[in-house]
């Protein structure tokens, strides 16, 4: 009996000893849960509290999961603002009824409409274009057009793409779908599978596996194409703007919302609203190779010379309301 | 004595019970059947997702055996060069992530890795290596970590059988690989099957390597259904045939341990004498443990070594500790309360192998197959429901809002681990208690000590090796465990697996070294000190 005391008393000990980081936290600070937790503490972040001297606590996890910890926690969450990767799961959890409308001139000025929701429950803080990326030595621009040229036959067996479980497809799909109908989206998909695409799950690797000539043409967000540019000058793979003369490059946003039982709400807002600005897009341009959400920040130089494109205009949330059916419609035409 | 025993068994059913709600809360999903994603998997891929995840246990199932087996016969019965060395650092392996390995074979092996990209230049642009990202990538990576199990525990039988057995089979005519399969294999049957079967369930619950090789399991569906379609409630419903996927292993693990017990009947005879192999044989047996030991272990370390002096900007090193500190905390604690649990489980069942005593044990095994992120939520669900219940009637009493106790607390996380691994210390638990002939029980009983009173002077100091055993390996299971960690910690938190987690959800391999190569370091140590133990005995 007596080691098992010991050991009930060791127990309590270490979960003591994990207690301090585990208490409830101050009310003065601003509490995120953030899907973008892997940029590290992120410059805008600590501009913000250098110039408020609120701290702010980045708790990072998938967007799924954190919506079902901010779902379990209701009314009690000490979360006070939510951030994801992509506008999904941000009109997912505003359709749960997870996150407050905030009427913020300062944002609506800030940030385009489209990036936005209608309802002004959430924000888009940066905008990642997904368009057509071809290894500059085995293909010209005249070559290509649209993403639903890439069913063409000429591109058979040339052709890699993520798998349709991940997000950024999702979202591809569905804006897809709000503009063109599901019948003529499916059919592009299954043009797409007629071309026997390599399937990889990550968008560095499928830009690695073009450049090394695996295939010729896929389909990536630009960010990551920046990364490896900056890395290596020479990586002979650029993007294409997509869809130029029709509906526009599809784009999704890293955005933001203040919870439905934010405890510091009015900090969260104003939060929300430094993170528009453009001092600290400008830090978000400049740190990770993506699009400013907010027209006034400047692009970084890497990305400046991809030259400028037009962004499909239709609201993000497409993403979120169209996600479901293109998963449906991915398995129905045997895109995995 | 009859009160002792049926204190042991209501102990068993109040664990059991309370380690099974996760479990349950995924079974209860299926009061209202998602019929039109039913009705639209089976259309588009219940099948092929079924027959995949069969296969991929299948396969993952009998390499586990092969290598494992394999390997444990070759160190305990013959001599080689370099045994000495292979006999301990067969179980390094161990300590590597399945994550971990499956990036650092495709960063190497792949189209565009270094290895292909030289073949070409060398022989031509049209030489092309077998694709990893396939059924057979799969199987290889999921043996390469899992056999440890295997090996770890057949190691432990063929030296406990003794000389004397093999002398016998031998006296009697069988050469030394009949032998093998006529009686060593048999004898240890249920440590096999106790290790092959840990090794087909962490097969069922994969999510991150299925994934990276886009191989589609159920586990990959669960996903699928959740994130993409939003429906975590049609996801839970297809966990459910998961649990059934463990159930039938599970029952399949007691059939296959047959009826049959193996206790050591006297003291334990020497372990076998090791035969000097000759010729060929000499070095093959080198060179076989060479390369297992080699792709499973020296290959992804190195590729992790070169990324991480490749990385960036490294975590400053109070950071670091942090992590370390927080990553060794919980994993001690989480082996600490599943083997104490596993303990208590196996010998309720010892005293009175009644139903409800059996059942509960199975039911709490249960978790080992559900993916980390299922179980999570399965935790999350029941935990963040009572406790809402506490703040509200804290509310009442102390007359202001309180916040969350429970919920985002290390208790909780602790609480998801024990769910997940408890099957892991049992197994090992159960197994070395099995090995203590019931005739040594009934000497104490007779003369007069308590069920508590036998448990803490005879078993206790038996098992001490086995118990050790069981903490070791959660120990290491949970500094590995990653989508439990992520969903459960408490804000602020952090861990090497969730730092691992951050760099590689962008592809960010190279700052993900350093973090990953502590969770192996930090492995290697219990690992270790396993090994001591097993040789001094």
């Amino acid at each position: 009996m007596r080691t098992i005391t010991a050991l009930g008393a060791v127990l309590a000990g270490a979960l003591a000893a994990l207690l301090p980081s585990a208490g409830a936290p101050a009310p003065a600070e601003i509490v995120v849960y953030s899907a973008r937790s892997h940029y590290n503490q992120e410059p805008a972040f600590d501009a913000f509290t250098k110039k408020t001297g609120i701290p702010v606590k980045i708790f990072g996890g998938n967007a799924p999961e954190l919506f079902e910890r901010l779902h379990a926690e209701g009314d009690r969450t000490p979360a006070d603002v939510l951030i994801t990767v992509d506008a999904g799961y941000l009109w997912n959890a505003a359709r749960a009824g997870l996150l407050a409308r905030v009427d913020s001139p300062e944002l609506a000025q800030n940030i385009p409409a489209h990036l936005r929701d209608p309802e002004h429950r959430w924000v888009g803080l940066t905008v990642r274009a997904r368009t057509i990326v071809y290894n500059t030595r085995k293909v010209t621009p005249a070559e290509l057009s649209t993403y639903e040229a890439l069913g063409d036959p000429r591109w058979k067996g040339r052709l890699c793409l993520r798998t349709s479980s991940h997000v950024y497809n999702q979202s591809l799909l569905a804006t897809m779908i709000k503009r063109q109908g599901e019948a003529r989206v499916e059919a592009t998909v299954r043009n797409w599978v007629a071309n026997q695409p390599v399937l990889i799950n990550s968008d560095t690797k499928i830009l690695e596996a073009i450049a090394a000539g695996q295939c010729d043409v896929g389909i990536a967000n630009t960010y990551y194409l920046g990364r490896l540019l900056a890395k290596e000058p020479a990586f002979p793979v650029a993007p294409f703007w997509a869809n130029q003369a029709t509906t526009g490059t599809h784009v999704n946003i890293s955005g933001a919302g203040v919870t439905a039982h934010a405890r510091n709400r009015a900090a969260a807002i104003k939060l929300l609203e430094f993170l528009s600005s453009p001092e600290a897009q400008q830090m978000f341009a400049d740190s990770n190779f993506e699009y400013p959400a907010n027209p006034q920040a400047a692009v970084s130089p890497v990305v400046a010379r991809w030259g400028k494109f037009r962004q499909d205009d239709v609201n993000v949330a497409a993403a979120g309301e169209f996600q479901a059916a293109a998963v449906r419609l991915a398995d129905r035409a045997g895109y995995k | 004595m009859i009160r002792g025993r049926s204190a042991w068994t209501a102990a068993a059913v109040c664990v059991a019970s309370v380690l099974a709600v996760p479990s349950l809360a995924v079974l209860a999903s299926l009061a209202r059947p998602a019929y039109r994603v039913w009705a639209h998997l089976w259309q588009t891929q219940l099948l092929e997702v079924l027959g995949n995840t069969l296969a991929l246990v299948a396969g993952v199932g009998a390499g586990t055996l092969v290598v494992g087996a394999g390997l444990a016969w070759l160190v305990v019965t013959y001599r080689f060069p370099g045994r000495a060395v292979f006999e301990w650092a067969l179980i390094l392996p161990f300590a590597v992530p399945a994550y971990v390995i499956g990036f650092a074979f495709l960063g190497l092996f792949e189209f565009a890795g270094p290895l292909q990209g030289a073949l070409r230049r060398g022989l031509g642009d049209g030489v092309r290596l077998p694709e990893l990202r396939s059924y057979w990538g799969v199987v290889t990576m999921m043996t390469l970590v899992f056999y440890p199990y295997v090996y770890f525990l057949a190691r432990t039988a063929f030296r406990e059988q003794g000389a004397a057995t093999l002398e016998t089979a031998r006296s009697l005519g069988r050469s030394r690989a009949r032998a093998f399969l006529q009686v060593t294999l048999p004898m240890a049957r249920p440590s096999l099957v106790a290790g092959v079967s840990l090794a087909m369930m962490e097969a069922l619950a994969d999510f991150g390597t299925v994934a990276t090789f886009g191989y589609r399991t159920l586990t990959e569906s669960i996903y699928r259904v959740w994130y993409g379609m939003f429906d975590r409630a049609a996801a839970a419903q297809l966990a459910s045939l998961l649990l059934l996927f463990a159930l039938g292993l599970l029952g399949l693990e007691r059939g296959l341990r047959g009826r049959a017990r193996f206790v050591q009947s006297q003291r334990r005879g020497p372990a076998p004498e090791p035969q000097a192999l000759a010729g060929w044989r000499r070095w093959g047996a080198t060179a076989a443990c060479a390369a297992i030991l080699g792709l499973a272990f020296a290959l992804p370390v190195g590729q992790l070594l070169v990324w991480a002096r490749d990385a960036a900007g490294g975590l400053r090193a109070p950071v670091f500790a942090a992590l370390l500190r927080n990553t060794l905390t919980l994993a001690a604690l989480a082996a600490l309360v599943a083997a104490l649990l596993a303990l208590v489980l196996a010998y309720a069942a010892r005293l009175h192998p009644s139903a409800a005593v059996r059942l509960s044990a199975r039911s709490a095994s249960m978790g080992y197959a559900l993916p980390g992120a299922v179980i999570a939520v399965g935790v999350l669900v029941p935990l963040a429901w009572l406790d809402r219940l506490l703040a509200g009637a804290a509310e009442l009493l102390v007359g202001r809002p309180g916040g969350l106790l429970l919920t985002g607390s290390a208790a909780g996380l602790l609480f998801a681990y024990v769910v997940r691994f408890l099957s892991v210390s049992f197994q090992t638990v159960e197994a070395s208690l099995a090995k203590i002939p019931p005739s040594m029980d009934d000497a104490a009983r007779s003369l007069g000590a308590s069920a508590g009173g036998t448990l803490r002077r005879i078993h206790l100091p038996l098992m001490r090796g086995g118990l050790l055993t069981a903490c070791i390996l959660v120990f290491v299971e949970t500094m590995k465990e990653m989508p439990a960690t992520l969903l459960l910690r408490p804000l602020g938190l952090n861990t090497l697996a969730i730092e691992v987690w951050e760099r590689t959800s962008e592809s960010m391999w190279t700052d993900a070294a350093a973090p990953a190569l502590a969770i192996v370091a930090a492995g290697l140590l219990p690992v270790f000190l396993a090994i001591r133990l097993s040789a001094r005995r």
